[in-house]
This record gives structure tokens, sequence and C-alpha cells, in this order.
């Protein structure tokens, strides 16, 4: 398959940044969207060029780093999977492909597709973990949990942290992320003992770091390679006023 | 303390507080103008004067006004915020399914506000006299507007947006208050479409039956 891509270059945070096109062919369509890049990338380096800086690490969607913002839509065309396991037969023959980094103030482009999300960091840092001590392995069932809280809070804690939900956002929201780690916590017994500490620290961070306000607009949860729900923002929002209220 | 009343999360609860006082008035208002299809204008200027009058109405006409401003003030200010949030635009926008009528509340709400603007211009401003009229008489003052063309379609495509922003308001509101659960969250849909559809409607019949009668 041939492509013609549109690829946004920017030499550092700082620098002004452009697209450049380019053009590839011999494309299989069983190729992954980040395999045809990696092409590009040796293509460009045989002919002396500077290769495209773009974030990936596990390329089986679970460690959250690829982060390209496809043709209007963040992890590209395909539903419910991260732009590793995208693959090229989801595009048309000779289509242009325009490819850009994830677009929020909270984080700045580090090399045209890589941008920091360190903030994501910074929000876990504030609160997303439990302090104590589990010590080895426990018996599963040492707790018990109800099945229904079981399945939320797994769920939940599916999120890969890959910033998706605020490339989407018109307001570059952050709240489904954090709405993700708050209820994976808020629904288990071990979490719940530092609720309202960790929904207040984790939500003024966020607000702190200048991610904008949820308009429950929903782009986030279309757009989430694990899917995760609206309605983990809905519970974050419930925890956040019981915390401050009770 | 702070981390509660400057949190986005508050302030996004305020919103949808004074939004759902604000739909919750809608329908008592819709009431009061179906008597306007009365030939006899007594009830209704009878209605507007214990509205105009009575001492606890008049403190909800307060709560109203400053819910008004208020809902309007967050708006513009979350919605800044958002803006800049941002950073630099993409080149292609996302098309991605999301709540349709959700990326529009901003322009919704600011025809809604010019609307208001003309509403206040032809009765309330004359109740509290900065405009004259006849507080006494806005069974004649309506009726006198709704037998003009123009205001007729400027007031239906104002209702017509209303319903726009309600659309996405209702669910949007209980979203923010936490109450959508999975089994909670369709219901609310649902009724805020039926309520979006139908406030609105019953404000556009009364001109439409008016004029045409
Ligand atoms: S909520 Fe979804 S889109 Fe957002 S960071 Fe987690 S996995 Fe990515
Ligand atoms: S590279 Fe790990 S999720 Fe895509």
């Amino acid at each position: 398959m041939d492509f013609k891509l549109k690829i946004w270059r920017q030499k550092n945070t700082t620098a002004k940044g452009r697209f450049e096109t380019y053009n590839i062919s011999g494309i299989s369509p069983d190729a992954s969207f980040l395999e045809m890049l990696d092409i590009l990338n040796d293509q460009l380096i045989e002919e002396g060029g500077d290769p495209v800086a773009f974030d990936s690490d596990c390329r089986e969607g679970i460690c959250g780093m690829c982060s390209l913002y496809i043709n209007g839509r963040p992890h590209g065309p395909d539903h419910g999977i991260t732009v590793c396991q995208m693959h090229m037969r989801n595009f048309k023959d000779g289509e242009m492909i325009t490819i850009e980094p994830w677009r929020a103030k909270p984080f700045p482009i580090i090399k045209d597709l890589m941008v920091d999300r360190g903030a994501f960091d910074k929000i876990i840092q504030a609160g997303g973990y439990i302090s104590v001590n589990t010590g080895g392995v426990p018996d599963a069932n040492a707790i018990p949990i109800r099945k229904e809280n079981a399945d939320l809070a797994m769920d939940a804690a599916a999120c890969i942290g890959c910033g998706a939900c605020v490339a989407a956002c018109k307001n570059a929201s952050a709240m489904l992320f954090v709405s993700a780690s708050v209820s994976h916590f808020t629904l288990l017994p071990q979490g719940r003992v530092e609720a309202k500490e960790r929904v207040k620290a984790m939500v003024a961070k966020m607000d702190e770091l200048g991610f904008g306000n949820c308009s429950n607009t929903g782009a986030c949860e279309a757009e989430c390679p694990k899917e995760i729900k609206l309605t983990n923002i809905a519970r974050l929002n419930r925890e956040f006023y019981k915390a401050h209220v009770s | 303390m702070s981390r509660f009343l400057g949190s986005s999360i508050t302030r996004k609860i305020t919103m949808a507080l004074l939004g759902l006082f604000l739909i919750l008035f809608l329908p008592v208002h819709l009431g009061i103008n179906f008597l306007l299809l009365k030939s006899d204008p007594e009830p209704f200027n009878k209605a507007a004067h214990f509205m105009a009058t009575f001492w606890l109405v008049k403190g909800f006409e307060v709560l109203l006004l400053a819910s008004f401003l208020l809902h309007i003030f967050y708006g513009i200010l979350l919605q800044i915020q958002n803006w800049l949030a941002r950073g630099k635009q993409y080149k292609i926008t996302n098309y991605s399914q999301t709540s349709f009528f959700s990326k529009f509340m901003i322009w919704t709400g600011l025809i809604i506000f010019i609307f208001l603007i003309i509403h206040f211009m032809n009765f309330y401003f004359i109740k509290i006299g900065w405009v004259q009229g006849d507080p006494e008489n806005f069974y004649g003052v309506a009726h006198q507007l709704f037998n003009i063309p123009a205001y007729i379609i400027l007031y239906v495509f104002s209702f017509l947006i209303l319903g726009f922003h309600l659309a996405h308001a209702f669910w949007s509101a209980f979203q923010t208050l936490g109450w959508n659960t999975a089994g909670l969250s369709p219901v609310f849909k649902v009724l805020g479409i039926l309520y979006a559809i139908l406030i609105p409607l019953g404000f556009t019949l009364i001109p439409l039956i008016i004029y045409f009668s």
C-alpha cells in the first residue's frame, strides 16, 4: 500500500514546528502503524535526514507510551485500541494521513510527535497509590470484596495513562484519567482508607497543572483505548464532594 | 478549603446546581404563559401581579437572577480556561462520537442570553421601572409582541436554541453531581431529551396559536 504522510515536525519544545509531507510505498496492509513509521524512519536515515521522533515501548497495547493523533483521532481510526495495535489495513491505499502530537498545554512537545506526559505522573504522585505495606502475595480471598466492585475497580485499573482522553477532549481535560485512578482505589477496601485525601489531592494537582474543565462531552470515553467509562467521572465528582463535605 | 472552593469540580457543581434551578423554574414560567391563551387578560395579569408582589416570589426572583448571572459567569470562566488548556490547536479537529450539543454550550448560551436581554426589556425592566410601560398589563404586551411575525421568528428560534442547550445540560448536570451510574445515566439522558423537546415546544406553541387564531 502507498500513503502520503503529513507529519508534525518540531525540533524541540520551544521551536516553532511545521508539517512535512512524506511519500511511502510498498507497505503491507498487515503492518502496524508504528512499523510503517519505522520503515519511514529507515528511509529518512538512509537519505541522511532526521527520523521522526515518536513514543512507543511495549507495542502490544499495555504500556501507554504510543501517542499519535491520526486524522483527527487519538490512536487513529480504530476503536478501543492503541495506535501500536492498529494496522494499515484501516486506511485506504493512497490515502493522505495526517499525524499530530497530543495537543494540551500540560503536555509540552519534546520533539516531533513526542510529548512530555510527566503531568500525569505528578497527578499519580499526588494520591494515586495506597500507603499500606501489602507484604508478600496475600490470599486473594482474605478480604471479601463484592463482585461488582471488583469488576468496576478492575475496569478502571485498565487505564494505561496514555493521555488520549486529554488529547481527544475539546477542553484538554484529564478527568477520565483521574477518575479511572480514583475509582480503581476507591472501590476497594485497601484504597478506601485514604479515599478522601486522595481525591482532594489528585483533583487539586490536576487543576494546578492546567488541564481544562470537563464539560461532559464524552470524547474521552469514545477515544480511550481501554474503554474507560464516563460513569467513573460521575464517581469522581461524587467522591470529591463527599470528601469535602463529610 | 481553597482546595474545595477553587476546584474545577466545585465550579462545575455550582454550574450544575444553578442550571437545575433554572430547569425547575422553566415549567413554572410555562404554566403561567399558558394563561395567555385565554381571551380574558385577567388571569394572566393577576398571575403576573402576584409574581411581582408576593414577598416569597420576590425573594425567589432575586435568587433566580443571581442564578442566571452566576451560571453565565461560571460558564464563561470555565470556557476560557478550557480554550487555554489546549494551547496550539489541532490541524484536523476531532470528530469522535460525542454529545453533539455539548460542543456549542457557550454559543447556545450566548444566544439565550441575548434573548433574555430582549425579554427583560419587554417585561422585567418595565416592572422595575427601567423601561416605560404598564406593568399591570403584561397580557397586552405579550399579545402585541405575538402579533409581530419577526418577533415570533426570533422567539421560536431562541427556544429552539434553548432546546439544544438543554439537550446536553440536563444529563450533564446529573453527571457533574455524580448521580450517573451505569443504570441511571441512560434514564437521565432520555428525561433530558424529553424535557429539551417538551418545554421549548410548549413555549413556542403559545405565540403560534395566538398569531394564527
Ligand atoms: S483513561 Fe483511557 S485515554 Fe485516558 S489515559 Fe487512561 S487509557 Fe488513556
Ligand atoms: S507502545 Fe505500549 S501501548 Fe502502544
